[in-house]
């Protein structure tokens, strides 16, 4: 599956602080078409911000990302949109006073011939992407603010699906989530894969995580501890990589790697 | 298949709809009418019906009720910018200084400056001074936009500061001088006799406002059908359309049982030859220019609020805005145009009041952005941002400046006067807490 040799996504020595706080620092990744990547770490290990910076929201101070081989401007939300990155936000970046077609066409709304929304179009649509992901749907016409978190969580990916995305990051997606949705998002991520998506999976609970990614790439005080694929270690071993940073011998070191003494 | 769908859909409505027995709430359903405005239009009757007991009859004639259109549509112009000002959780308070200053250019142009240029009562004149006047407060909000949003200046600070400038800008137009008259032409946008259309004009109006709602109606519906959404019961879609045809025949038939003072239309028939006819002549006002504007204006921004994106993005912004930037919203760029709306409605304002006073003084527009405001606020527009409607904030000024002018009839001094309107302000927010936690 692997065998594709242009990486979809390159992030090469990545680093940015928050005033004197390092959260990433020489953060390097790489994500391949149809790949789901696992990002762990402790809360505060780096991931949200590191995935930000993919996404758009954060610029970094330094480093390089490279899609499809080729340098990448991401300097906002709209460029990473542009490139086919599509993200589902830890804290449910919804839009709470309008509804949920509204919120999955954000910024990018179906118009009619004379350039003014086209709602029932767009209602049409959200009706029909909703109904795969989430048939018990119904609220169409609330405020999603009068939604329960699981329906929200819902709506936002419902919209990271909706446009085709090549590359989907998932920062905690089911952490709102009871076990029958999250089971639900597991389905969606292996079919999301099946159609040649690549997946960064975000989360801090390793259970989350372990049976859906083909990678995992371990991040410890805003460096990447090291990455392994989930066939070559144990889920023990990627825990002492987690709370110790120590790396086994399947995996490949990173700059965050505790030597042994 | 599809007329399934729509068959199976329209009975589960329904059957929610027999669901509820109370035959009002079932009639809010189907009908799916704004209840926040309806109570709204509630308030509004009480007042209405409240002065005209203590005036003795006075409130609710012809007369009473033209003057009181005239008077809102200045303050109901502005409020309908306002709301997408508050809806993104800014504010301005600069309004009423910026239409002092474009009061103060539109005043001088055509007074001074044109008429030395093209020669006195041109009929160009009123145009270039309008399209000034918007221009001014359009200007004048880019420059409180770019500040706001790109400097990220506080807009309460931004406009503070611009109530300040613009009203000291104001006054150095002339030194102080109060300028008049106004253009002829120009007079009309503030209304009076000449001000108004007339009893024919008025009824075509109202006859096209009439098609126009049974359209809208019939226009969302087929497209509700393109897509086999459920639809609403016809007899709900009826009961609409004749409330609102109703509302509007009712509105020019006020207009039009209001005739022009017997001096004027004296002087008008002997000016045409027409011959007096026992028991008076009596010449229909009609709806009055200002009126029409301040109708049109929230026909635009309605449009604009519901049916572009433009609208779509400044209340999601309202709700959050950090997910519309990260829906990848240009929310700068938004809100710099949501103020140079408003300065432009502030310009056409500015021409409303110029022409209605037909001079440009220093003090014209003072405390105006405190009743905008109220407006906006009275109409349902919330502070913490994301909700309000064009409609709200207009019903809002008309109850504003119902109190004022029924306080005005019934006798009340000044000072009780502003008592009065700073309680209600408070008093209806309060209330609009108390729906707002029940509704959620
Ligand atoms: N916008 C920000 N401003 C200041 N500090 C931040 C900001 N975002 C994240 N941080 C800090 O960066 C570190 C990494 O945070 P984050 O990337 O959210 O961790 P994770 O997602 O792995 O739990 C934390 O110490 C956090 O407090
Ligand atoms: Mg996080």
């Amino acid at each position: 599956m692997l065998d594709n040799k242009v990486p979809l996504v390159e992030m090469h020595d990545i680093s940015i602080s928050f005033g004197g706080l390092k959260a990433v620092q020489g953060a390097s990744l790489e994500l391949y078409p149809g790949e789901v990547v696992g990002l762990l770490g402790h809360n505060g290990a780096g991931k949200s911000t590191l995935i930000k910076i993919l996404s758009g929201a954060y610029k970094r101070d330094s480093g390089s990302i490279r899609i499809d081989g080729q340098p990448a401007t991401i300097n906002n939300p709209r460029d990473a949109k542009a490139y086919g990155i599509e993200t589902i936000y830890q804290q449910l970046a919804v839009a709470d006073n309008v509804d949920a077609a509204a919120n999955l066409f954000l910024g990018r709304e179906l118009v009619t011939a004379f350039g003014t929304l086209d709602d029932a179009a767009m209602e049409s649509r959200a009706r029909e992407v909703m109904g795969r992901l989430n048939p018990n749907f119904r609220r169409f016409k609330e405020p999603v603010k009068a939604l329960s978190g699981g329906q929200r969580q819902s709506v936002a990916i419902a919209r990271a699906i909706l446009f085709n995305a090549r590359i989907l990051i998932m920062d905690e997606p089911t952490a709102a989530l009871g076990p029958q949705e999250t089971q639900q998002v597991g389905e969606l991520i292996r079919q999301l894969k099946a159609d040649g998506i690549g997946i960064f999976l975000i989360s801090h609970d390793i259970h989350d995580v372990f049976d859906l990614a083909d990678r995992v790439v371990v991040m410890k005080n805003g460096e990447v501890v090291g990455s392994a694929r989930t066939s070559d270690v144990s889920k023990d071993e990627v825990l002492a990589m987690i709370i110790l940073g120590k790396v086994p011998p399947g995996a490949v070191p990173g700059p965050g790697a505790v030597r042994d003494s | 298949m599809a007329e399934q769908n729509l068959i199976a859909s329209n009975a589960t409505r329904r059957a929610v709809d027999m669901a509820s027995h109370n035959p009002i709430r079932r009639f809010l359903t189907a009908t799916e009418l704004d209840t926040r405005l309806l109570g709204m239009v509630g308030a509004l009757v009480i007042i209405w019906i409240a002065f005209n007991l203590f005036s003795g009859g006075l409130f609710l004639t012809p007369r009473n009720l033209w003057n009181l259109s005239v008077q809102t549509a200045s303050v109901a112009v502005m409020a309908t910018g306002m709301v997408l000002v508050i809806v993104t959780r800014n504010i301005d308070l600069s309004v009423g200084s910026i239409l002092g200053f474009a009061a103060m250019i539109m005043g001088v142009l055509q007074a001074e400056i044109l008429p030395q240029m093209l020669g006195f009562s041109h009929p160009g004149i009123w145009v270039l001074a309008l399209l000034a006047g918007i221009l001014v407060g359009g200007g004048i909000g880019l420059l409180h936009g770019v500040i706001i949003a790109y400097f990220k200046v506080p807009a309460f600070i931004v406009t503070l500061g611009g109530f300040l400038v613009w009203r000291g800008a104001a006054w150095w137009v002339t030194r102080g001088r109060t300028v008049a008259p106004m253009d002829q032409t120009f007079q009309l946008i503030g209304g009076g006799p000449a001000g108004a259309i007339g009893m024919v004009p008025s009824w075509i109006v109202a006859a096209l406002a009439c098609i126009a709602i049974v359209a809208v109606i019939a226009l969302g519906r087929r497209q509700r059908r393109r897509f086999s959404f459920s639809l609403r019961p016809l007899w709900a879609e009826a009961t609409l359309a004749s409330l609102g045809c109703g509302a509007v025949l009712a509105a020019v038939a006020v207009a039009n049982a209001y005739p022009w003072p017997i001096r004027i239309a004296e002087r008008y028939a002997a000016e045409n030859n027409i011959p007096i006819p026992e028991g008076g002549l009596f010449i229909s006002h009609g709806i009055a220019i200002p009126v029409l504007i301040a109708v049109a204006v929230g026909v635009v921004m309605t449009f604009i609020t519901n049916r572009t994106r433009f609208g779509r993005y400044v209340f999601a912004m309202g709700g959050n805005p950090e997910a519309a930037d990260l829906a990848g919203i240009n929310t700068r760029w938004v809100t710099v145009k949501i103020f140079v709306l408003m300065g432009a409605l502030v310009g056409i304002a500015s021409a409303i009041s110029v022409a209605r006073l037909n001079a440009a003084t220093n003090a014209l527009g003072t405390l105006d952005e405190l009743y905008v405001i109220a407006a906006a606020v009275i109409g349902g527009t919330s502070l913490s941002g994301g909700v309000g409607t064009i409609a709200g904030a207009m019903l809002g000024a008309l109850v504003m400046q119902s109190l004022q002018s029924g306080m005005v009839l019934v006798g009340i001094d000044s000072p009780l006067q502003s008592i009065v309107v700073g309680l209600v302000l408070v008093f209806a927010v309060w209330l609009d807490t108390l729906y707002r936690r029940k509704s959620n």
